[in-house]
């Protein structure tokens, strides 16, 4: 079984949030949607939890019961303790008590929150609120889990527990989608898709995108002339479209971050050529 | 009255003499204690001219309090902080450029007004906009994408060209291409002699840094170039034909599994121990010892 959306626009009046986006996440697999600020994820992640409309194109996903959904901001309830934001989420989802009583046990014990669960949602911190907004929507187990930039702004130790939540979703067979700005998260994922200014930039599994970089990357203590290139600590790197070594520099173990920044700068070069 | 901005090369701005010899910024011992709770204990920490320097904590390491001393915002309980060689004060104050993580701009002021009211608060008359901030001068920052308010946060700390810049999450939220020119501006401030202390979630980042100092639970756990703290940190590293299998049976234990692409790593594991609890749940797989990553030791030096 698979989720996702083919062709897909939203449009927030004049503004386009996303044009004609085709994305598809197969259950038990984790699928990573990366794009800075104003990229368009947030808009392809609404179509497919159901808050956005769609302006053109189609959107497959389950029944909003069997969907689990974390958008970008605080997600829970600030004036409810742990434990009550959890219930509610249970209840809302159509959990009976006896269920209800199991999910919440086992997952205030793999979020780490039972020792805060008493504690009112808008006193914890940012990790704290991220991992109890996850575990909220994994409550009824779902069977598409989409969760908006879970990770922005959370320090490494939480980002390694909400990453080993949202395996276990998908480890259990749940499909999961997650927007990131951070490339080392996507190198985790299945497939990833790269959205720039609301557009597709690039799509594939990691090792696909990785394989089909155009060009050569190299790397040297100086900025090399005559080819794009950026910093990368105290030394730099460089794309050498047409696979020749500029001199004073040799080539490099090509990663995502690589790949993607490549992928923006051939794009700025074509809108340069168009305009 | 509005300074105006004139172009040409910026000057470094009028007052005292440039200081020199000696790290730009240090701490000596530096403890901080709120009531019963010590939040900093006993951090050494040096930033000299020309230098990166990554502070690396989970929340809650002390990284802000300890910052804030620095600053001068805050008066260490014990220790000693010396910026340019003398206690925190409105003099050294002046040579400190300084971005918060919300980025310290006012959103109601256009670029220039907030370049001019920084301008004029530092005492420093020539900065410029240039390239893209210069077309968006008389825009007002509300209205700004994220990558650009970044960069317009960036253009302002460094205006009156601090000696020492102090950045707290400088890219967080903005796409591999801009990341990659904030911290292109970051390392010529640091080739131009600055000394700059950066705090970032972001371990990959922390390629970005000439050295880093890495706090859990307000002590310096490791410091040191990255290969250095990763040392011969391992991982256990998981082949199997059924990760779900193999993932739930290491989650279950307890281990800190992480998945990658369909591959299982655990940090600080013995591979021998990973493949017989494997073997315990009936799941073959092949388990291999590899180094672990600077994300995989920050979490176990955390821990």
């Amino acid at each position: 079984m698979s989720w996702g959306c083919r062709g897909l626009t939203v449009r927030y009046g004049a503004t386009v949030g996303c044009e004609d986006v085709t994305f598809e996440v197969a259950a038990g697999t984790v699928a990573a949607v990366v794009g800075g600020d104003g990229a368009g994820k947030t808009s392809l992640l609404r179509a497919l939890a159901g808050t956005a409309r769609p302006a053109a194109g189609a959107v497959r996903r389950p029944d909003e019961r069997r969907l689990g959904y974390v958008s970008a901001g605080p997600g829970v309830w600030a004036d409810l303790t742990v434990d009550e934001n959890l219930r509610f989420a249970g209840r809302a989802y159509g959990l009976d008590a006896a269920e209800l009583d199991r999910r919440i046990g086992e997952l205030l014990e793999r979020t780490g929150l039972a020792s805060a669960r008493d504690r009112l949602a808008g006193r914890l911190s940012g990790g704290m609120r991220q991992k109890l907004a996850m575990a909220m929507a994994v409550a009824h187990e779902p069977d598409l889990l989409i969760l908006d930039e879970p990770t922005t702004g959370v320090d490494p130790v939480s980002r390694a527990e909400l990453w080993r939540l949202l395996a276990a979703a998908a480890a259990g067979g749940a499909a999961v989608v997650v927007a990131t700005t951070y490339l080392d998260e996507a190198e985790r994922a299945a497939t990833v898709l790269v959205l720039d200014r609301g557009r597709e930039l690039l799509a594939g599994t990691p090792d696909e995108l990785l394989a089909a970089t155009p060009g050569l990357v190299v790397e040297g203590t100086d900025r090399p002339r005559g080819v794009p290139s950026w910093r990368r600590g105290a030394r730099w790197r460089a794309w050498s479209p047409d696979g020749s070594i500029p001199a004073g520099s040799t080539p490099a173990t090509l990663d995502l971050e690589d790949t993607v920044i490549i992928a923006q700068l051939a794009q700025d070069e074509r809108r340069r050529g168009a305009a | 009255m509005r300074p105006r901005f004139t172009g040409g090369p910026p000057r470094r701005s009028p007052g005292p003499p440039r200081f020199t010899g000696g790290p730009l910024a240090s701490a000596e011992g530096v403890t901080k204690q709120f009531g019963e709770l010590v939040v900093v204990d006993g951090v050494d920490l040096t930033v000299a001219a020309g230098e990166v320097v990554g502070l690396i904590g989970a929340n809650g390491a002390g990284k802000t309090t300890l910052i804030r001393m620095l600053l001068g915002l805050l008066a260490p309980t014990a220790g000693r902080v010396r910026l340019f060689g003398e206690p925190p004060s409105r003099r050294t104050r002046s040579r400190l450029g300084y971005m918060p993580q919300s980025l310290g701009l006012y959103k109601d002021l256009t670029v220039a007004e907030n370049l001019a009211f920084s301008a004029a608060a530092y005492g420093s008359t020539d900065a410029r906009l240039e390239g893209e901030l210069a077309e968006v001068r008389d825009t007002l920052v509300r209205d700004l994408p994220l990558g650009l308010r970044r960069r317009a946060a960036f253009a302002i700390a460094l205006a009156h060209l601090p000696d020492l810049l102090v950045l707290d999450e400088p890219t967080s939220g903005v796409d591999p291409l801009q990341r990659a020119r904030l911290w292109e501006t970051i390392r010529a401030s640091a080739e131009h002699g600055a000394g700059v202390l950066v705090t970032t979630h972001h371990l990959r980042e922390a390629e970005q840094c000439d050295r880093l100092v890495v706090l859990a639970a307000g002590r310096v756990v490791a410091a040191g170039s990255l290969a250095e703290i990763v040392g011969d940190t391992a991982a256990a590293e998981v082949r199997t034909s059924s990760w779900e299998a193999a993932f739930t049976a290491l989650d279950r234990a307890g281990l800190p599994v992480s998945l990658v692409g369909r591959t299982l790593r655990v940090p600080a594991a013995d591979p021998t121990a990973v493949h017989q609890l494997l073997a315990a749940a009936g799941v073959p797989a092949e388990v291999t010892q590899v180094p672990a990553s600077f994300e995989e030791t920050f979490v176990v030096l955390a821990a």
